[in-house]
């Protein structure tokens, strides 16, 4: 299993976002001399009398300028026992799609409160967007702990908030683990702190460090195997004048020689001869891993066809209801033609009714929108021009989203997530 | 990462009957691997001339052996261009030919002296070719129509390569908008683009410094000299060690001496400093990035300390 954890940060503005990802990144020890001494001459500019750690990640002019987060961005940083990839995404409401984009591979989010604030509508949006995008693990860091008169009392209300909340949504209390925070001294951080005795509970690091992230963190729930073909590969060498394999990313399952196939959406079948890497022959390749597959038949497979297994293959679809996250600046209206990408497949898709148009803040839906605008999550029915062979989103993150394409700027869209997701989080209504 | 030994670092994972079942290997590396290949394989499913930058640096090296990875056993579907400033160490330059032939790779070559030598552009006061490349390298890619544009950037380099998106849209005039970046969703990559436009690709976004190094390490790739400590007669300015060459140098009051060296990064000669090290391989240079106080580019990139917006003024521009 990989020791790689990609995680994300989601919460409001001011409250100590980019500072608890700048102690994050302080405290492993990511942050180099020349960095620091950056931040602290900037810090000296501003005229503050401490080096303010958020300037270790807003680095565009504009955010600098502003005091805030306007995009995503990635920071990496690494324990003896893993390495991270961190999405850092803004909190303001406007920019929900970057919240979107950066939680849409995120294995855990670090969801932020203010202590002296708690739970709050944004909290409340952001937590419904996370079980949206099936977000596996959660950890809210109760920030600014330090600054509330009985910290113990406020911890435990925010927390049993918080794990309603979360259990409304859809997360098992295990899947959910609240941590009391100062990320401006660092309490709780790397390591438990004296401040706190409150919290039994291991530090954000240590937590960090030792959650489980196996095949159904990233989301594939026990699948056979997913094999989306990204690029046929023909040498038409003198050394390999025959040669014809199928490269793509495992998406779910795995794959050994041996095992029969289903490629959708024709239904052809076939048997898998060989896993091939540059590195030699695998005898198991498991989800996330690169490989090219030879089969025994010579078959017809192009660039968008899944290869599946036979026993849980999904049956191609051409018309279907799903959820969609509206990431355009222009609203989404019935009738609509745009472009779906779906694993290595773009097709044209026709959208059809606006079926429900889902109110984070009240975590109910209303049905028959007119249009669907910026940052509105809603379900819609798709009709599409060529089938596509997707999975149930709750089922596979990967096999189970799609993109909405315009066809003439070329932007994206909408995150799509196939099937009834909306409703499974509409619980609370 | 401080607890860790450099040779756990290096010997992490290679027990080669775990490797040969696939299992246990899929470590961080192999994670970053696949992406890579992933993203590879993406663009030429979908672009119609990608074309691969490439300087004969560490990142760019790291970038082609994963290209070849992707398309194994098939010849790389892309060919190399390179924007030569004119003052690209020689052993860097003679990496790059070496390179090429070894993989009949079919290289373009983009000259900022060509430029110079018609008046399409200037020699800055200072002698800096870095910000000169961008316009032979947008001319290159209008007059061969390139329409993705694979870079060896990473996202842990700079502040403002840190909100780079993979797949990276620009527009007409090469310019990247950083308010304007398409979101981008699972590894749904989109590359759709307008006809003028071209997407700059970033395979390698998700690798440190440190992984870049542990790679090397582990499939032992094949680097320029330069990287590994060796005697050169060198200079200091603005703490930096400056090698001397068509660009100048040693100026008043800097002494020439020769000193055991090696190169963090590879650009332009006039801009890019070596460190004092004895490091000659590659766990050796290993324990020393692990032990590192100063970011790469911090230690030796003299382009970067122009302002503290540097680099995204120059991505603005059309730069990498």
């Amino acid at each position: 299993m990989s020791d790689l954890l990609r995680l994300a940060t989601a919460g409001s503005v001011d409250d100590g976002k980019s500072t608890l990802v700048g102690r994050l990144l302080y405290d492993t020890k990511s942050v180099l001399a020349d960095q620091i001494d950056a931040v602290t001459r900037a810090s000296v500019d501003k005229g503050l009398a401490t080096p303010d750690l958020s300037l270790l990640v807003d680095g565009l002019r504009a955010e600098r300028e502003q005091g805030i987060t306007i995009d995503v961005a990635y920071r990496y940083f690494a324990t003896p026992k893993r390495s991270f990839v961190l999405a850092d995404t803004p909190g303001h409401v406007q920019y929900t799609r970057n919240t979107v984009s950066g939680a849409s591979t995120a294995q855990l989010v670090i969801l932020l409160v203010d202590a002296r604030k708690g739970v709050i509508e944004q909290t409340r949006r952001h937590a419904a967007v996370l079980a949206l995008l099936g977000v596996p693990k959660l950890v809210l860091a109760v920030n600014k702990i330090d600054l509330v008169d009985d910290p113990a009392t406020v911890f435990a209300a925010i927390s049993a908030e918080f794990n309603r909340l979360t259990s409304t949504l859809g997360w098992s209390d295990e899947d959910v683990l609240e941590i009391p925070v100062s990320a401006l001294h660092g309490d709780n951080i790397a390591s438990r702190s004296q401040n706190t005795p409150y919290y039994n509970g291991p530090s954000l690091i240590e937590h960090l460090e030792s959650v489980p992230v196996d095949a159904d963190s990233s989301g594939t729930h026990g699948l056979g195997l997913r094999f989306p073909v990204q690029y046929v590969i023909r040498p038409r060498t003198a050394e390999y004048p025959d040669y014809r394999g199928y490269a793509g990313q495992i998406a779910a399952g795995s794959v050994s020689p041996g095992d029969e196939i289903v490629v959708l959406p024709s239904g052809i079948r076939s048997t898998v001869e060989r896993v091939d890497t540059p590195d030699g022959e695998l005898a198991v390749a498991q989800v996330g891993r690169s490989v090219t597959l030879i089969l025994t038949d010579d078959v017809d497979i192009s660039r968008g066809d899944i290869i599946a297994s036979p026993a849980d293959a999904p049956e191609p679809i051409d018309s279907f209801d799903a959820t969609v996250c509206w990431l355009g600046d222009k609203p989404l209206r019935p009738g609509a033609r745009l472009l779906l990408k779906h694993g290595a497949r773009t097709t044209q898709a026709i959208v059809g009714a606006l079926v429900e148009r889902f109110d984070e803040q009240n975590l109910t839906a209303a049905p028959n929108p007119e249009s669907l605008e910026l940052n509105d999550i809603g379900r819609i029915s798709v009709r599409v021009a060529e089938p596509i062979a997707a999975d149930d989103y709750r089922v596979n993150r990967y096999t189970g989203s799609f993109l909405l394409i315009d066809p003439a700027g070329g932007n994206t869209l909408a995150a799509g997530l196939v099937g009834d997701v909306l409703t499974a989080v509409e619980v609370g209504a | 990462m401080t607890e860790t030994t450099v040779s756990e670092l290096v010997n992490e994972s290679s027990n080669t009957a775990e490797r040969s079942l696939g299992i246990s290997d899929f470590d961080t590396l192999a994670a970053l691997e696949s992406e890579s290949i992933h993203i590879f394989r993406e663009v030429a499913g979908e672009f119609e001339r990608p074309v691969i930058l490439f300087s004969g640096g560490k990142d760019s090296t790291v970038l082609l052996h994963l290209a070849l990875k992707a398309f194994w056993p098939a010849p790389l579907p892309f060919a190399l261009l390179h924007v030569d400033t004119g003052h690209n160490l020689p052993e860097v330059l003679a990496f790059r030919d070496k390179v090429v032939d070894k993989y009949g790779l079919r290289l373009h070559v983009a000259k900022v002296e060509d430029y110079l030598a018609d008046g399409r552009l200037t020699e800055r006061p200072d002698g800096i070719r870095n910000p000169l490349q961008t316009v032979p390298l947008l001319d290159a890619i209008t007059e061969h129509r390139f329409d993705a544009v694979f870079g060896g950037g990473r996202r842990d380099e700079e502040r403002s390569r840190a909100k780079e998106r993979i797949f990276s849209l620009r527009n007409a005039f090469g310019q990247w908008d950083p308010k304007r970046q398409r979101p981008e969703l699972w590894n749904l990559y989109n590359g759709k683009h307008a006809p003028g436009e071209h997407v700059r690709v970033f395979p390698l976004s998700n690798w440190t410094e440190l992984d870049i190094w542990r790679y090397i390490a582990r499939e032992d790739v094949d680097l320029a000299s330069i990287y590994y400590s060796h005697q050169r007669p060198v200079y200091q300015r603005d703490g930096m060690w400056m090698t001397p060459g068509v660009w100048g140098g040693p100026g008043q009051g800097e002494v020439l001496e020769t000193r055991s060296v090696r190169y963090r990064t590879v650009g332009d000669g006039s801009s890019t400093g070596a460190i004092l090290s004895d490091a000659a391989d590659n766990e050796a240079i290993l324990a020393e990035v692990a032990a590192s106080r100063l970011t790469e580019r911090g230690a030796t990139r003299g382009d970067d300390r122009v302002s503290e917006a540097a680099m995204e003024d120059r991505k603005r521009e059309g730069y990498f």
